[in-house]
């Protein structure tokens, strides 16, 4: 009964997001005040509904209803609890519900906390939003509904993939839909604006905080799955260049740009048209990764759900919004001349070269990414292009971006002096030069990958403290420091963030150590300046999977650190073997211990890792996900302070 | 019951990467070894380097690679004879031959087109005067969007 109840509310919410793409457009259009204000009790509504529908399919999963398709096809009776909840985003047809469900979320929220905008903006806004969640209700509705019955339901059901079934993985995918999704808000700000005809300071105000959001939440869902990858997949990768992965990286990346582009349109009036389409082109990377993972076109550990109808569906919504959004792009564009005026040297042209950097190393990844596909379909090449073109063709782009950040970020606006600024830098530059040479003379012979990435993350680091001091005035003191607007704070941290993943990646692939040998139970053996005893080798049984699972103790110097425990998993419903690595965190270096087969003597072959600064990248980037909630938490962010007054003033209805 | 899935369990167990009877005894070549794995493909993979697979079919090549260097091959060759057996699928880091240019010289031509177009609109903004600015905002607009700057 639930499950027809939630379907029914899904094509409710349908309904009234077509009623909502269009009356309020009309209205804005002829000035008609009670058409326009019909988007926000339309968009609050929407989002009721769509949760609604949510909310009975994440009760289908968790009463295990075996007579609805995608739980048979995704759960299973013994399954944990809270793999039984994250197991409804862990399916095509789940996670597109989550996925609409977000674009309602984010209307709603434009409509509850919208109060400053301008009516015909945020009518406009509101369309575009609900017209977004058309396309998907009706792609949900059409080509995969969640709410599938079954005429004979089975006893139980076939059990989640088991390398979803992980805490860290069962928030990856709400955090990288809120980002992708809340792209969506940039985009319609932009497509409204582009209707409006009009953009100016208070434009780039009011989508800054979007795209910010949308920004935090993309770095912290890819930074779970990153995670996830490390400690899951059995040796240690962070990060595989696999197409799924590019297609979050890249409007991770252009989200990072229109980030920086909107700063100069709030405080500038400047770079107004290249912003808009940076917003249109960001959700478009969101919508070509949707496509990507779901359309089977590139193979991926991730595709799941391959189905070529499903994906000339996205294709063609892919094709109406971004297509649309560009031909009103072209038509209107000329009417947002820049007003600022600035120097070649000022921090105007430091965010332009910012965005040049990430808008090519974002193209340098698209390319990568649809090369083989190109490469088949025009040159009849069948060929691959992985980690170690992405390696050479992409991290030259994060080198340069590295050095310039905190000479860029130190510089004035309109007009500065490059002199001046690397003067009030020397102090970092000498400190993080001594660093990376002091480290290369220590390393002796390794990769000069760690003492690069060691200078460019001090650079940034220290770049960015000299930065916040100066902010405090001449003679500086710490009380004014705590006192700096929430905004100058989230710009250090997330710089130091970024400085910190990047030195912590060069760190790892540079000095990290492997060993891999056939060990007797009871003699130990030494990795760098470890030595590691195993102990015994059990067999286990857990909820839905049975466990092979060594003890092995660590020691340094000959006092125990560790006993570590790695495990190999078989889940017999889902017929599938994982290897679960036990991993000892420290700050400075992880311990990462994997247990493999029983050879005929006796032995085990034991992998062991000793990662240097692993957790440094995920570190990073919480730092830099504090930094974008440190800016966000900003005061002069919050529209409503400005709706106060406006709403005093009244605006008069035409 | 159990006991049946047990076995079946160890049947289906895989097998993890590099394994310790196909470390080569001199480390030197051991080494080389490792490095061009990390470049190959497992053909049966999705997306996987031969170093990081478990498949049987990657396991072969690994054995494969290492058979070549102890022959004696530099790893020019080493990697021609195995794209001569498996095609240039088998190359993670495509050639710079033919139309793979265009894939290797992409970002460096749009790095080259931004920055001209980034520059001459830094040019044009630098030499525009400040006196011809028509501003397109009424007055009424400009105190509003003072107000919400202001905050």
């Amino acid at each position: 009964m639930i499950t027809e109840l939630g379907h029914f509310a899904l094509i409710l919410a349908f309904f009234v997001a077509i009623v909502q793409s269009a009356v309020p457009l009309i209205g804005a259009a002829k000035r008609w005040t009670g058409w326009m204000v019909f988007a926000e009790p339309a968009a609050i509504s929407q989002f009721i509904l769509t949760a609604f529908a949510f909310g009975a399919l994440v009760w289908a999963f968790v009463t295990s209803d075996f007579s609805l398709r995608i739980v048979v096809e995704n759960s299973h009776s013994a399954k944990p609890m809270l793999y039984k909840i994250s197991g409804t985003w862990g399916n095509h047809e789940g996670s597109m519900l989550l996925w609409v469900l977000i674009v309602a979320l984010f209307g709603a929220m434009a409509a509850i906390f919208g109060g400053g905008l301008p009516p015909t903006l945020k009518a406009r806004v509101l369309s575009v939003q609900a017209a977004i969640g058309v396309a998907f209700f009706a792609f949900i509705l059409f080509t995969s509904n969640p709410f599938d019955r079954l005429v004979v339901a089975p006893f139980d059901g076939r059990d989640l993939n088991p390398l979803l079934q992980d805490p860290g993985l069962a928030f990856h995918p709400p955090f990288l839909y809120l980002g992708y999704v809340g792209l969506s808000m940039a985009f319609s700000f932009a497509v409204a604006a582009l209707i409006e005809g009009r953009i100016d300071a208070a434009w780039g105000r009011w989508v800054r905080p979007w795209t910010l959001a949308a920004w935090i939440f993309l770095t912290i869902g890819i930074a779970l799955g990153s995670w996830w990858a490390y400690y899951e997949l059995g040796w240690g990768g962070f990060w595989f260049w696999d197409p799924v992965e590019n297609a979050s990286f890249m409007p991770w990346l252009l989200a990072a740009a229109l980030l920086h582009s909107a700063i100069v349109v709030e405080k500038r009036e400047a770079l107004k048209s290249w912003t808009i389409l940076l917003a249109i082109i960001a959700f478009g990377f969101s919508l070509i990764g949707t496509f990507i993972v779901r359309s089977g076109l590139l193979t991926s550990v991730h595709a799941f759900a391959n189905d070529p109808e499903r994906g000339v569906f996205i294709l063609f919504i892919l094709v109406i919004f971004i297509g649309g959004a560009l031909t009103l792009f072209a038509a209107r564009a000329q009417a947002m001349e820049a007003k600022g005026v600035f120097g070649m040297v000022s921090r105007e042209s430091a965010l332009i070269l910012n965005n040049i950097l990430l808008a090519v190393s974002c193209f340098v990844v698209f390319v990568g990414t649809m090369w083989p596909m190109v490469a088949e379909m025009a040159f009849d090449r069948k060929l691959s292009v992985g980690a170690p073109f992405f390696n050479s063709a992409f991290t030259p782009f994060m080198i340069a971006l590295g050095i310039a950040l905190p000479i860029g970020a130190i510089l004035p606006w309109k007009r500065g002096k490059l002199g001046r600024a690397a003067w009030s830098l020397r102090y970092a530059f000498i400190l993080a030069v001594a660093l990376a040479l002091l480290v290369w003379v220590m390393q002796t012979g390794r990769s000069a990958m760690g003492p690069i990435g060691l200078f460019l993350g001090a650079w940034i680091t220290f770049g960015a403290i000299v930065d916040l001091w100066s902010r405090t005035g001449r003679n500086g003191s710490f009380k004014r420091l705590l006192r700096l607007p929430g905004a100058d704070w989230g710009k250090a941290v997330a710089h130091t963030g970024l400085g910190v993943t990047m030195f912590a990646i060069a760190g790892l692939t540079a000095w990290e150590v492997e060993d891999i040998r056939v060990v007797q139970p009871g003699q130990p053996f030494e990795v760098g300046q470890y030595t590691l005893t195993l102990q015994d080798v059990k067999r286990v049984q857990g909820p839905n999977y049975f466990s092979t699972m060594a003890d092995i103790v660590a020691e340094k110097d000959g006092r125990p650190i560790a006993t570590l425990h790695p495990e190999k998993r078989d889940y017999p419903v889902a017929r599938m073997p994982t290897t679960e690595a036990a991993i000892d965190y420290r700050f400075l270096r992880d311990l990462y211990v994997v247990i493999g087969d029983q050879q005929a003597d006796g032995g085990w072959v034991v992998r062991t890792y000793i990662k240097p600064l692993a957790n440094w990248i995920w570190g990073g980037c919480i730092l830099m996900a504090l930094g974008g909630v440190l800016s966000l938490s900003d005061r002069r962010f919050r529209v409503a302070a400005g709706a106060r007054k406006s709403t005093a003033s009244g605006v008069p209805a035409e | 019951m159990k006991r049946l899935v047990l076995i079946l369990m160890i049947a289906a167990t895989p097998l993890l990467a590099v394994q310790p009877d196909e470390v080569l005894d001199d480390p030197v070549l051991e080494e080389r070894a490792r490095d061009l794995s990390t470049g190959l493909r497992c053909l049966v993979c999705r997306n996987e380097s031969i170093d990081e697979s478990n498949a049987d079919l990657a396991r072969d090549l690994r054995l494969l690679v290492r058979e070549r260097l102890v022959a004696g091959d530099t790893d020019e060759e080493a990697i021609e004879f195995i794209v001569d057996r498996y095609g240039e699928y088998v190359l993670l880091k495509p050639t710079t031959s033919g139309s793979n240019l265009l894939l290797w010289l992409a970002g460096p031509i749009m790095l080259l087109i931004a920055a001209i177009v980034g520059w001459s609109f830094l040019r044009s903004r630098s030499a525009k005067q400040v006196s011809g600015n028509v501003d397109a905002l009424s007055d009424d607009e400009k105190e509003r969007l003072r107000q919400i700057l202001e905050d």
